[in-house]
């Protein structure tokens, strides 16, 4: 974040700085992670809980993240280990906590690169014209071979509707560009590159609004049902009787139903039926559910960035007079404003109308994978699709180079500053840590349990975890007066006054209760809870044992910062010059 | 889709939507001296230029 360049006529300067937050902002998890989320927790609920958190958690974090990464950057540190060594006083622990926020970025690089390949093999097929899908099961059967979710180790075949090939060459491309230097040139390209992919959301969102029903043969299928799936508060379950082997009969969840069609039909079926019900679920029942809350928040915190680690060090970088308040803002407004104005009215409509309610829960192999399923179909049901296809998917992954990139700047930041590497020495030791990992993360592709998995632990819990930590550490040991006075520096807004409360009360509150209640029913699966498939996983009947290896990989990528974080001399030097210990 | 979804979705839209023009018009009229201290994840981090010196 270097002011080297000479000064430009203002239009233009003013156009560019959009267009530079635009391109950095925009990414994956808008248009692809988004929705998936969203359709794993209901549509409707979620989206509450969402604007809630986004309003009460990821901006005050956001701006928070901004004020604590420059304060850190003014002392020569970079990375969170240093940033919170400045904020802890007398004591040494605070930094440890910033092994997370290196774990974080470089664990969802190993996934994210997998994703990113799949956005280039997508358009290099489009372009090919081997994506005229005639029905949804076709995009499904293409989607199923391209990734190899059907067996492990299937995904590294190198066809050309085969992930492999385009694995490696978007490995290449990332490391090249890193170790050249070469990123401003993509940053460049992206300015350009952002408004035409926003200019092509809005095509296929009216394109998608438009669709009506696809098949006449399912008239439930259609996207008015799709907005309702979406942002419907309540919804409606057939549940049917079940006998347990023991004898014992349970009320186990069917479909759900959308479409005041279908809940009217669904509920004369089962008037005159024992084994059969309706079942309706109230929002405020589904807003019980802690990890609906914990996912809310978690994709806040993925497509913001926030609780990465990210801007702390990006921040670390800029001038002590940058407006910080304004940057963070826009940033946050444009990445809500894709997620929800267009990647929210997009993927999920166009899938229930499609595949229905119903077969929804089919795709159920990982919340990145809905919009691979589907967009296909809505590009064959539009003129010139072909073409719209490749576009899309080639702008989705030009977005996602320069998102993966900056996920590599805090390890590459880190290893400079613990182990005074240069740059080139620190990208070249990332990039074999982060080939391997990726490599599991690949070969693991059996329904994707790998990717899914770390990206539960990784983008949802941990991001959670550091996030919280952040926003106790500024609220409550840099002191709220502080921290927001450093952020107004240089600013041209003013945070709103009542963010002090906010930021000091009601986010650490409110994080610190959805983690707990999360603990208490889906962990430990106690007051009426059910435990999360992500923990029956680990310590289920039948433990999985792809999940163990994903859950064992973050756990050693935590202890090798650890230990690295406890020999740098530099944040030793740093206490002993500010009067604390070591 | 219900009466409180249409709600909910065009509260969510119009928030988001509002923040997000209401963030490009300030951007927009920001005096020359302040708009140079906006940024993004501009990629061009310092210790690359470090390296190429």
């Amino acid at each position: 974040m270097t002011d080297s360049s000479p000064k430009k006529d203002g239009w233009n300067s003013r156009i560019g700085v959009i267009l530079a937050v635009a391109g950095s902002a925009v990414g994956i998890g808008n248009f692809l992670r988004f929705p998936g989320q969203a359709a794993e927790y209901g549509g409707g609920a979620f989206m509450i809980a969402y604007i809630i958190a986004f309003l009460f958690i990821g901006l005050p974090i956001c701006w928070t993240e901004w004020a604590m990464g420059r304060f850190g950057g003014k002392h020569g540190f970079n990375t969170a280990p240093g940033i919170f060594n400045v904020f802890s006083g007398r004591s040494s622990v605070p930094k440890y906590f910033g092994v997370i926020a290196l774990v974080i970025p470089i664990i969802i690089y190993m996934y994210y690169v997998y994703i990113e390949s799949w956005c280039l093999g997508y358009a290099a097929n489009f372009l090919a014209g081997n994506m005229s899908f005639e029905n949804v099961s076709e995009a499904g059967a293409f989607f199923a071979k391209f990734t190899g979710i059907a067996k492990d180790g299937s995904s590294l075949a190198f066809g050309f509707d085969q992930v492999g090939g385009y694995l490696i060459i978007v490995f290449i491309i990332n490391f090249f560009l890193i170790f050249r230097g070469l990123s401003k040139g993509i940053e460049l390209f992206c300015k350009f590159a952002m408004p035409t992919l926003l200019l092509l959301a809005f095509v296929i969102l009216i394109r998608v609004l438009t669709l009506g029903t696809p098949d006449a043969s399912k008239p439930e299928n259609n996207v008015y049902n799709g907005l309702g799936f979406m942002w419907n508060p309540t919804k409606y379950y057939v549940e049917e009787s079940v006998t347990q082997d023991d004898g014992a009969t349970e009320w186990v969840v069917q479909e759900e139903l959308v479409g005041a069609a279908s809940i009217a039909l669904a509920q004369e079926k089962a008037a005159g039926s024992e084994t059969v019900r309706v079942m309706k679920k109230g929002v405020g029942e589904q807003l019980l559910n802690p990890q609906l809350w914990l996912a809310a928040a978690g994709q806040i915190f993925f497509s913001l960035s926030v609780g990465f680690g990210i801007i702390l060090t990006y921040a670390s970088y800029l001038k002590k007079d940058s407006d910080v308040v304004l940057s963070g803002l826009t940033a946050t407004s444009t990445n809500e404003f894709c997620e929800v104005g267009l990647g929210g009215l997009i993927t999920l409509p166009a899938a229930v109308a499609f595949l229905g309610v119903a077969g929804l829960a089919g795709v159920g192999t990982g919340t990145f994978s809905l919009g691979f399923n589907v967009l296909p179909m809505v590009f064959s049901e539009m003129p010139g699709g072909s073409i719209f296809g490749f576009l899309f998917f080639f702008l989705l992954f030009l977005a996602a180079v320069t998102s993966s990139l900056s996920m590599l700047q805090p390890g590459i930041a880190f290893l400079e500053e613990a182990l005074t590497l240069n740059r080139k020495q620190s990208v070249a030791i990332l990039g074999v840590i982060t080939s391997m990992g990726t490599l599991f993360v690949v070969y693991f592709s059996e329904s994707l349990k790998a990717l899914d998995t770390l990206d539960f632990w990784v983008g949802t819990f941990l991001i959670f975890v550091l996030a919280t930590f952040q926003i106790i550490l500024f609220g409550w040991v840099w002191g709220t007066k502080a921290g927001l006075e450093e952020a107004a520096h240089g600013a041209s807004i003013s945070i709103p006054r009542f963010f002090a409360f906010i930021i000091k009360y009601v986010t650490p509150l409110f994080l610190l209760v959805v983690f707990a209640l999360f603990i208490l029913y889906n962990v430990l699966g106690i007051s009426g809870g059910s435990m999360s498939s992500y923990i029956t996983d680990l310590i289920g009947e039948n433990p999985n044992k792809v999940a163990w290896m994903s859950v064992s990989l973050i756990v050693l990528m935590g202890g090798f910062f650890t230990l690295m974080i406890s020999g740098v001399e530099r944040y030793r030097e740093f206490k002993k010059k500010m009067g604390g210990g070591a | 889709m219900t009466l409180a979804g249409i709600i909910i979705m065009v509260l969510s839209v119009t928030v988001v939507s509002g923040l997000f023009f209401w963030c490009v018009a300030k951007v927009l009229t920001v005096s020359d001296d302040q708009t140079d201290k906006l940024h993004g994840f501009e990629q061009e981090t310092p210790d690359v230029e470090h390296d190429e010196k």
